[in-house]
């Protein structure tokens, strides 16, 4: 099979017109533009049998999209950091109605100071909102990640949406080989929608998203979303199982990079994962047993698979590419939860690097991995250490300058 | 369905689409209003509901309606109605399903969504030339979260936040905003200002609408027995009182050009609509506050003026 170089925002449209969407409400946002541009000429030149709308507001496009799944066809929409917030409520209100939606998020810092480059605070913030998380380290996941995502909002056992994560610029704008499968493939992998629960026609009046009064009501569907997304995980490994068996291409919850045998662990997600996976080469090439573990699956959240990835290691530092502020690495505390119940729990450590799409450099790394070593016996864990070099120190010290400010 | 106009009361037809008992106060001129909007909308309806009083028609089990319902957010309703008609082309086009399923979707809102946050997706839809009804049930106030002040507040209606004290003895100072005016410059197909005291009106008016593709759009004014402070057996003599003093004009436009269908004859004092609500009962009571009175007066007076003048060179 050939492969094309495409950037990760086509990797994304190509993903929804081969999955055969009927619908795509949209506005534009940096860095997700190219998709839905990509698909509004795909539209227009009638390659893709789809409606698009450019709508007045990210709320308004997340309404639409939950709407049009509501009333039984398969949308697909994408946002980036102020937008996902700007529509936020839409989030919580659409994964209550418990419609398949499929959404992309090309991450980019949260303002303010208002910036371009990702980080992932934007896609963190729907943690909790009931949208399943699919995060990708390259172009080629992007792809099938979409393919997956709608096979797993689809399940009558899961019925919520997904939204779907890449870096902005790092990945939404580079180019990697990507093979496009073949549609009939994606065919016998991702059957039409034909929902069963939720949409509108004339024989079959249905109230839907109506209000409830009093706790047990509310925590009742509150629940039955939380039990479903928790089947997604059950589903999830089906899901996987069929697109490596269809696409020959294997993505597990979590993925494990020279792990099995290490004593040193680095969490990671997204693309920036590409750099940990180096550094990690360079760490066993001194000699230390480095080892990496990338999440994919944020929501469910996999316990089990990463509780067995770790469980038995020396010392894990989870790198954080997000701030909770206040508090630190946001990641950091699930991996904590996942582990904190273990006999044999690894000493865990937390940084904080890559923000607003600030580098990660080798330096970096091997500031980690050193601090993992000297862990080991020390007794106090610090807080979350935010990374910096002393070449960003200089450089922001002549910018204040220029600024008057020192 | 038969577009021909009704001509009295007794052609109403007298089957109701909303059953008995729904959870909204006694006396509420939007349901009034509803009722009748639903008699000619007919039963291949969705209704796309915003955060409102409305909202709470429909409380898991159980509904009041015998069409589809989907209740959204404050701000988007319109946005959810963009949604769901595309949704149900692009079914009916890809032969997914029966045209003869086909709804009509219906934007259904109070006047804080439609006058105020919502007002961006309303006129993103309009713009779009969306295939949708929207009735707005204007009570003058956010009435769900007990009468607050909204762009649609009229001057020196007394609400939870703009009370009438020493510092601004009128209440409200601000006018109400022309939302009429505001929609009718996107020139949609269709757009009226309807009242639960005029119903032979309000049917007729949703009559023409059907033939017309694109936006259909409506403003209630409702009386609202708890926001207003009047008794509930008032509602439909309020609302008339409010045509017939000249406050609500009863009007409508095709593609932007206006003109009213219900010209009072000899236009009533404003006095005798407000003196009856508490809203605005410190114009009265402790001693009669003659500037705000006169004002309201003039501001009615000096709207026919020149709604009379543009009509009159139109004809």
């Amino acid at each position: 099979m050939m492969k094309e170089m495409l950037t990760g925002n086509a990797a994304a449209a190509w993903g929804v017109r081969l999955a055969e969407v009927d619908y795509v409400p949209a506005y534009p946002i940096t860095p997700q533009t190219e998709i839905i541009e990509t698909l509004a000429k795909w539209i227009c030149d009638g390659v893709m049998e789809a409606r698009f709308v450019t709508v007045d507001s990210e709320h308004s496009m997340i309404t639409a999209a939950g709407a049009a799944s509501a009333t039984g066809v398969r949308v697909f929409t994408a946002t980036s950091s102020q937008g996902l917030l700007y529509g936020f409520e839409m989030l919580y209100t659409v994964a209550g109605w418990r419609v398949p939606l499929v959404m992309i998020n090309v991450s980019r810092g949260l303002s303010a100071p208002i910036t371009l480059e990702p980080d992932h605070n934007d896609v963190l913030a729907a943690r909790d909102s009931g949208f399943l998380q699919i995060h990708c380290e390259t172009c080629q996941e992007v792809l099938d990640s979409i393919l997956m995502a709608y096979r797993l909002a689809e399940d009558e056992r899961v019925l919520l949406p997904v939204l779907v994560n890449m870096d902005g610029f790092y990945l939404s704008f580079t180019r990697e080989p990507v093979e496009i499968p073949d549609i009939k493939k994606v065919k016998r992998f991702l059957p039409p929608y034909q929902p069963k629960h939720a949409f509108f026609k004339a024989s079959q009046p249905m109230a839907q998203g109506v209000a409830v009064i009093g706790g047990p009501v509310y925590s009742y569907f509150k629940y039955q979303m939380h039990l479903a997304s928790r089947k997604a995980l059950e589903v999830y490994k089906e899901v996987s199982d069929e697109f490596k068996e269809i696409f020959g291409r294997a993505y597990n919850t979590i993925e494990g990079y020279m792990a099995d045998d290490a004593e040193y662990i680095l969490v990671m997600t997204n693309s920036f994962s590409t750099l940990g996976k180096a550094a990690v080469k360079n760490a066993r090439s001194k000699g230390i047993k480095a080892g990496l573990l990338r999440l994919r699956l944020l929501r469910p959240f996999p316990e089990k698979d990463i509780f067995d990835a770790i469980i038995g290691k020396k010392v894990v530092a989870v790198l954080d590419q997000n701030i909770s502020i206040g508090k630190g690495g946001i990641l950091y505390s699930e991996i904590s939860s996942a582990i904190c119940n273990g006999k044999e729990s690894p000493l865990l450590l937390s940084f904080v690097g890559g923000l607003g799409g600030k580098n990660i450099s080798p330096e970096e790394f091997e500031f980690i991995f050193d601090s993992m070593i000297k862990a080991i016996g020390i007794g106090e864990i610090p807080a979350s250490r935010l990374l910096y070099t002393e070449a960003e120190w200089k450089e922001m010290d002549s910018l204040k300058k220029m600024a008057g400010k020192l | 369905m038969n577009i021909a106009p009704i001509k009295s009361i007794k052609d109403i037809p007298t089957e109701e689409d909303i059953f008995p008992g729904t959870p909204v106060c006694a006396g509420c001129g939007g349901l009034l209003a509803l009722r009748h909007c639903l008699k000619v909308l007919g039963k291949k309806v969705v209704i796309v509901n915003a955060a409102g009083c409305f909202t709470l028609l429909s409380i898991y089990p159980f509904t009041p309606f015998q069409n589809s319902w989907l209740y959204t957010a404050m701000a988007c309703a319109p946005a959810g109605a963009q949604g769901i008609r595309d949704a149900l082309d692009i079914l009916i086009k890809k032969g997914r399903l029966d045209p003869e399923e086909d709804l009509k979707v219906v934007v259904l809102t109070g006047d804080g969504a439609a006058y105020d946050i919502g007002i961006a997706s309303t006129s993103g839809a309009i713009y779009r030339n969306l295939d949708f009804y929207y009735i707005c049930y204007d009570n003058e106030a956010y009435g769900n979260t007990g009468f607050q002040w909204s762009g649609a507040t009229p001057f020196a209606s007394k609400t939870g936040t703009t009370p009438a004290g020493r510092i601004s003895p009128t209440g409200t100072e601000l006018s109400k905003k022309n939302l009429f005016e505001i929609w009718k410059s996107h020139k949609p197909p269709y757009l009226a200002t309807i009242s639960p005291a005029h119903p032979v009106d309000l049917i007729n008016k949703f009559k023409k609408a059907e033939q017309y593709k694109g936006p259909k759009l409506f403003i209630n004014l409702s009386p609202c027995p708890p926001g207003w402070a009047t008794d509930t057996s008032y509602t439909a003599r309020l609302a008339k009182l409010a045509v017939d003093t000249g406050i609500w004009a009863l009007k409508e436009a095709v593609y932007g050009e206006a003109r009213h269908t219900v010209i009072p004859r000899r236009v009533k004092p404003v006095e005798e609509y407000l003196k009856g609500q508490g809203r605005f009962a410190h114009l009265f009571k402790p001693s009669r506050q003659e500037d705000a009175l006169k004002k309201i007066q003039e501001m009615v007076d000096r709207y026919w003026n020149e709604a009379r003048k543009a009509e009159v060179i139109k004809e």
